[in-house]
């Protein structure tokens, strides 16, 4: 059956093209089997030494984490709707998609979208096996949602819903509406030095430094892997 | 959580940096791994098939066996290795469900072999994926449909011990095979039934003339015979229907059943006839009560498998049915408006009303076309057109669903016949090669004591005279032996038994015997006593011939005598199946009296006759063979 290269999204196009469907008795839709093209993109990432420079986990620690990557997601690479999917496996109770889609704009860094098997490792590596000052510096591009240098009272507050929002609605005591904007409050106060209503990425180095609670959480992550 | 992203689990704990710096409170201390064990390869061996894998892998699921400490029982130390002796193709199956969370059903696969493997394994089988829980769960339905048949025609063909009247009725009613009786009283209604419809059929019949009257149909014109007919055949349906309803296990659900709704239904009509022949008002109303004695022909469904399974189709195609009738229905209503409004305008048209279109438009959708309504205008004739073109489309599309509902149970009920038809073979087969087992006991047995008695008479050269045994199976009769010796009873075959119980029941009858018999009674049944008997037997040449020439002359006996009364009737069963005649005759203590008589003749034959397979016991093998088949007596 003859086919327009190009396909021709506009509604009379669509008209004509399912009437001659319907003359000519092919009736099986087409677009499913498109569909089929889309998933069998693979993306194979660098070799394991490149990986291993790039990086600061062993070889094992490598093929470890390959291993459970590719196995959630077969094509090598990872897209939003597979984000949150995996994401919310761990969080059955609450609604994990809002932190999730900051979590893949996180990891996400050249914004094409997907995240690679180099991407991920290369987020983790900060996280898990970089210094304190990276492991913030990875916090804040996290909350920048507009990676614009400054973390603004709306940025914070669509942050803290989003995290909020992982808890459910069963939580002991129950969650008020206005505790995510009184935490956000409470974090600016803490952070914003110059009360000029945005937090810098200095002011937010400078505070957390000097605060014993984060700096010692921020060493949980060392013995994650 | 899906055991399938433990592997992201580090990668959740990672995302919590984003927590970190807006909690207030300090975190809590993250648990230590304090076996922090690598992840190494496991090697999994079944049946010689090496299939190997990440620990991790396994652990996902520690609920099943492989997942759980279970498999170190099936750790081999030697070769490092975990051992399973199973089915290699069904571990795919298993050690796939690890590695990706879904658990398939090949379809080659056997059901209940699989099923054996899912439960060894520790499986639950209904996290079989989506993909192929429908095969699955097809195959499991029939398999089960065929167990409960296979049952259910065995509770059929067992003779229960003690049934009440009223359940062997029921039973010869539901099953007229068991018993001549039934089967004839099976034949009789069949036989009144076709009486009864074709005399409803041909008292309608025009009859011939009366001279000055006009053509009667034959029901008035021999209207004593006819109902004399009618008579005789209500009767036999009532004396059969009250018979039902005595037999019935439970009354309630039998009068609510389909069947003996029927059966009122069919009987009633000729009641009702009889209390209001005189009422002139009612008897209109009676005569199409009689168009009720139709239903007779339904009392042939219980005659007829096939008319049963076209009810049963019927019944279970209910859905399709529906969706036929209501489409229908639609499309009746649809096109009877349309043509009503087209043929609106043509004059004299037959179309009066919707109504009256509905006929035109059942007639045309069904491809029938009587031709009494005919649209005129040319919007009708366009209409009608696409009418009958629907018409077809909307009726060949769930009848297919309703034939091959039909043929899949047809051909479910053929292949049931067909196995219960075979399973008597089968049985039989089996039941051979399950005696030659028992056999082998009893084979060794003799061997045993032969040697035994051959040692006492100090022939040495004869003493590896029985064959050599497998330790196994000289461990399985060491055990035969230690039952008998706890239950001073001992195993004999089908023969023997059959042999002794007439012997036994010889012993009642005055004969001149020789004093061997009569010594039977006076023998004692320890064991011990048994094997001194034994010794002392052995010097005694003629004794055991004596025996022999006494059991040849119960077995010339036997089969010439037929006067002894209390072997008539199970001298006639038989040969057929004479379980229930011979074992009240037979007490246990008489067994054992008798069986002494079983090693000695063999033992005594001087130059050793070849021992006869275990398959066809009896070394009195001259004896002739009486109803092989007979007594089911369990040896083992």
């Amino acid at each position: 059956m003859n086919r327009c290269p190009r396909r021709c999204r506009s509604p009379l196009g669509q008209a004509a093209r399912s009437l001659y469907q319907l003359v000519t008795g092919s009736l099986t839709p087409d677009s499913v089997e498109d569909e089929f093209e889309l998933s069998t993109v693979c993306h194979r990432p660098e070799g394991l030494e490149q990986l291993q420079e790039q990086t600061k986990f062993t070889r094992k620690e490598l093929q470890v984490l390959y291993r459970g990557f590719k196995n959630e997601c077969p094509s090598g690479i990872v897209n939003e709707e597979n984000f949150k999917q995996i994401y919310s496996q761990f969080f059955p109770q609450g609604d994990s998609s809002t932190y999730a889609t900051f979590l893949f704009n996180a990891f996400d860094t050249n914004h094409d979208g997907s995240v690679s098997f180099e991407d991920f490792v290369a987020g983790l590596s900060v996280i898990l096996r970089g210094t304190i000052d990276d492991r913030l510096n990875w916090a804040f591009n996290l909350y920048d949602l507009n990676k614009d240098g400054c973390i603004t009272k709306e940025e914070m507050l669509d942050i803290m819903k989003s995290i909020y929002d992982m808890m459910g609605k069963y939580t002991y005591p129950a969650l008020r509406e206005e505790a995510p904007r009184e935490h956000v409050e409470s974090f600016f106060q803490k952070m914003d030095r110059n009360k000029d209503g945005v937090v810098t990425i200095e002011e937010f180095i400078e505070s957390c430094q000097k605060d014993e609670n984060i700096m010692r959480s921020m060493q949980l992550f060392d013995n994650v892997i | 959580m899906a055991a399938g992203v433990a592997a992201w689990l580090p990668f959740a704990r990672a995302a919590a940096i984003g927590w970190m710096p807006v909690a207030n409170c300090p975190m809590p201390l993250a648990p230590a791994d304090k076996n922090k064990r690598q992840d190494e390869l496991i090697v999994l061996n079944v049946s010689g098939r090496r299939f190997q894998t990440w620990r991790t892998t396994l652990e996902r699921y520690p609920d099943t066996l492989l997942g759980s400490t279970e498999k170190e029982f099936f750790f081999n130390e030697d070769t490092k290795e975990y051992f399973f002796d199973r089915d290699p193709e069904v571990f795919r199956c298993v050690l796939n469900f690890y590695r990706t969370g879904k658990l398939h059903y090949p379809r080659y696969e056997c059901i209940s072999a699989y099923d054996d493997e899912l439960a060894f394994y520790g499986i639950l089988p209904e996290i079989i994926g989506d993909c192929c829980y429908e095969e699955y769960k097809d195959r499991k339905r029939e398999n089960a449909e065929r167990l409960m048949d296979d049952n259910d025609s065995e509770n059929n063909q067992e003779s229960m011990p003690s049934l009440s009247f009223r359940q062997t009725m029921w039973r010869a009613f539901e099953n007229p095979h068991t018993s001549t009786l039934a089967l004839v009283f099976y034949y009789v209604t069949g036989f009144f039934i076709a009486v009864s419809v074709i005399t409803n059929v041909v008292e309608t019949v025009p009859c011939g003339t009366v001279p000055g009257s006009k053509e009667l149909p034959c029901g008035e014109r021999y209207s004593v015979a006819f109902f004399c007919l009618d008579t005789a055949c209500v009767m036999i349906f009532t004396v059969e229907y009250l018979l039902r309803l005595f037999a019935a296990p439970s009354r309630y659900r039998f009068i609510r059943s389909v069947m003996s709704i029927i059966d009122v239904v069919a009987i009633m009509p000729y009641y009702i006839g009889l209390v209001m022949t005189n009422n002139e008002d009612v008897s209109g109303a009676f005569v199409t009560l009689r168009v009720f004695r139709v239903f007779r022909i339904f009392k042939f469904s219980r005659h007829s498998q096939g008319l049963r399974i076209l009810g049963y189709t019927l019944k279970s195609c209910a859905s399709e049915l529906g969706f036929l009738l209501f489409s229908l229905t639609m499309a009746i209503i649809i096109f009877a408006t349309v043509m009503f409004y087209a043929e609106k305008g043509s004059s004299a048209s037959k179309f009066t009303s919707i109504p009256a279109s509905f006929w035109y438009t059942i007639v045309t959708m069904t491809t029938l076309g009587y031709g009494d309504m005919v649209p005129k205008t040319i919007a009708g004739k366009i209409f009608g057109s696409i009418c009958s073109l629907s018409g077809v489309l909307v009726i060949a599309l769930p009848v297919p669903v309703i034939v091959s509902n039909f043929s899949r149970i047809y051909h479910q009920n053929q292949r049931a016949d067909k196995r219960r038809a075979q399973k008597k073979a089968r049985l039989a087969r089996i039941r051979v090669a399950k005696t030659g087992s028992s056999n082998a006991y009893l084979h060794s047995k003799r061997n045993g004591l032969l040697n035994e008695a051959l040692e006492l008479m100090g022939t040495p050269e004869e003493e590896h005279m029985g064959k050599t045994t497998s330790l196994i199976e000289s461990q399985h009769h060491h055990l035969l032996h230690c039952l008998e010796k706890t239950t001073n009873h001992e195993f004999i075959d089908e023969q023997m038994f059959e042999q002794n119980c007439m012997e036994s029941s010889m012993q009642n009858y005055p004969s001149t015997r020789s004093p061997s018999l009569s010594s039977h009674p006076g023998l004692t049944t320890t064991c011990c006593s048994r094997r001194s008997k034994k010794t002392t037997h052995l010097p005694n040449s003629n004794l055991p011939a004596t025996r022999l020439r006494s059991m040849q002359e119960l077995s010339t006996i036997h089969i010439q005598g037929s006067e002894q009364p209390s072997l008539t009737t199970s001298r006639s069963s038989l040969n057929l199946k004479a379980d229930d005649g011979l074992r009240p005759n037979c007490k246990t203590s008489q067994i054992t009296t008798a069986i002494i008589s079983i090693p000695t003749p063999p033992a005594l034959t001087p130059e050793g006759e070849s021992r006869p397979p275990p398959a066809s016991p009896g070394p009195n093998t001259n004896i002739p063979s009486i109803a092989s088949n007979v007594v089911k007596v369990s040896a083992l």
